[in-house]
């Protein structure tokens, strides 16, 4: 049971935006601009930065319904599994692990971040941009893993609801609430 | 020097919004909803809750910028914002922020630590879910807020007088009022 009176049948963070549509507002839009509006690293490469971080901070809403929006822009879970078990191992760019290393140390906090990590992320290829974009993913998602966590939020375990969660993220994101 | 090529003159989190101002606008809706908008929690306390959860990220810039906003509510009470940071149970706080910001300190290390008891401590004392769920809100924000400002290694100034000033500006005109003073004016018009 949710630690405050949510709407019920509202699943993770939905229940939480269900009742403060206020603050539910730029939480969306800040989601829908770090993960599906146009960018120059693709939808399913910034689902997988915060799969990853949801993942590090074990909330399992968050990372699976994320999981679910990263198979669904891959066509498949596969590399989504592997990213979470050991990404260095995980058939993605070098760039893409360079800036899951960064997001990785963002979850521990900012700090941990060196100019070594920026300097690697930089000779794969990562913009200024990129960079600013995977660090704000990661401590999004610091955020987001938090709320739902720190709500207790109803969590379902039925697989085939996140498949079909992460299908209209993945098309349609963040903006308005899922039908 | 910060990670990316950041404008230059801007601390903390200023110089991160004005390099991406798509980003920084549903940024500051969110802080100022939280922190400035009708609730039935003061300013001062919710800026009491954001500078907590900064110092115990350890994040300069924003303990600094929201402590000196709080005193700024405070009449310049910044004996109260020091001792809330070093143990806010001794405090001149009423019991029910002291149940708050035991509830921001658990959702700072990992949301899961709140319990049923947190949560029973807080209404026994008069909380409201929507003020529990603002708390844990604030909380998670700046789990967010201090990462983003320490994860690209902003310039964070030691100068206490400059949090001061800044500080009775927020408190008077408000996070979006003021982000018009280092935000581009062409990402203002969108």
């Amino acid at each position: 049971m949710a630690h405050i009176a949510l709407p019920e049948g509202l699943p993770g963070i939905t229940g939480g935006f269900a009742f403060r549509p206020e603050t539910a507002k730029p939480m969306r839009e800040l989601a829908d601009i770090l993960l599906h509006q146009p960018g120059s690293l693709s939808g399913g490469e910034r689902e997988l930065i915060a799969t990853y971080v949801s993942s590090k901070n074990d909330c399992y809403f968050c990372q699976t319904s994320h999981g679910a929006a990263a198979a669904a822009h891959l066509g498949g879970d596969a590399v989504v599994k592997q990213v979470t078990a050991d990404f260095q191992r995980a058939p993605i760019t070098p760039k893409l692990k360079a800036l899951l290393a960064i997001a990785g140390k963002v979850q521990i906090d900012g700090k941990q971040v060196t100019p070594a990590d920026i300097a690697e992320a930089r000779s794969q290829g990562a913009t200024d941009l990129e960079i600013h974009d995977t660090v704000l993913i990661a401590a999004a998602f610091c955020m987001y893993n938090r709320y739902v966590d720190g709500l207790g939020t109803w969590q379902p375990t039925d697989q085939t609801m996140y498949a079909e969660m992460g299908k209209q993220l993945a098309q349609r994101g963040y903006s308005a609430p899922p039908r | 020097m910060p990670h990316i090529a950041l404008p230059e003159g801007l601390p903390g989190i200023r110089g991160a919004m004005a390099f991406r101002p798509e980003t920084a606008k549903p940024l500051n809706e969110l802080v100022e909803i939280l922190l400035l908008g009708p609730s039935t929690l003061t300013p001062a306390e919710r800026e009491l809750i954001a500078t907590y959860v900064s110092y115990l990220n350890d994040c300069h810039y924003c303990q600094s910028a929201h402590g000196a906003i709080a005193a700024a509510h405070l009449n310049g009470d910044e004996d109260l914002v020091k001792q809330v940071k070093a143990d806010f149970h001794y405090a001149a706080i009423s019991e029910k922020l002291k149940t708050l910001l035991v509830i921001a300190g658990k959702v700072q290390r990992g949301g899961k630590n709140v319990t049923a008891e947190d949560i029973a401590d807080a209404r026994s004392v008069g909380a409201t879910d929507r003020e529990i769920h603002d708390t844990v809100l604030i909380a998670a924000a700046f789990c967010m807020y201090n990462r983003y400002v320490d994860g690209l290694g902003t310039t964070q100034p030691q100068d206490e007088a400059l949090y001061r000033e800044r500080g009775k500006q927020v408190a008077r005109d408000g996070y979006i009022s003021v982000s018009k003073t280092y935000l581009p004016t062409e990402a203002l018009a969108r």
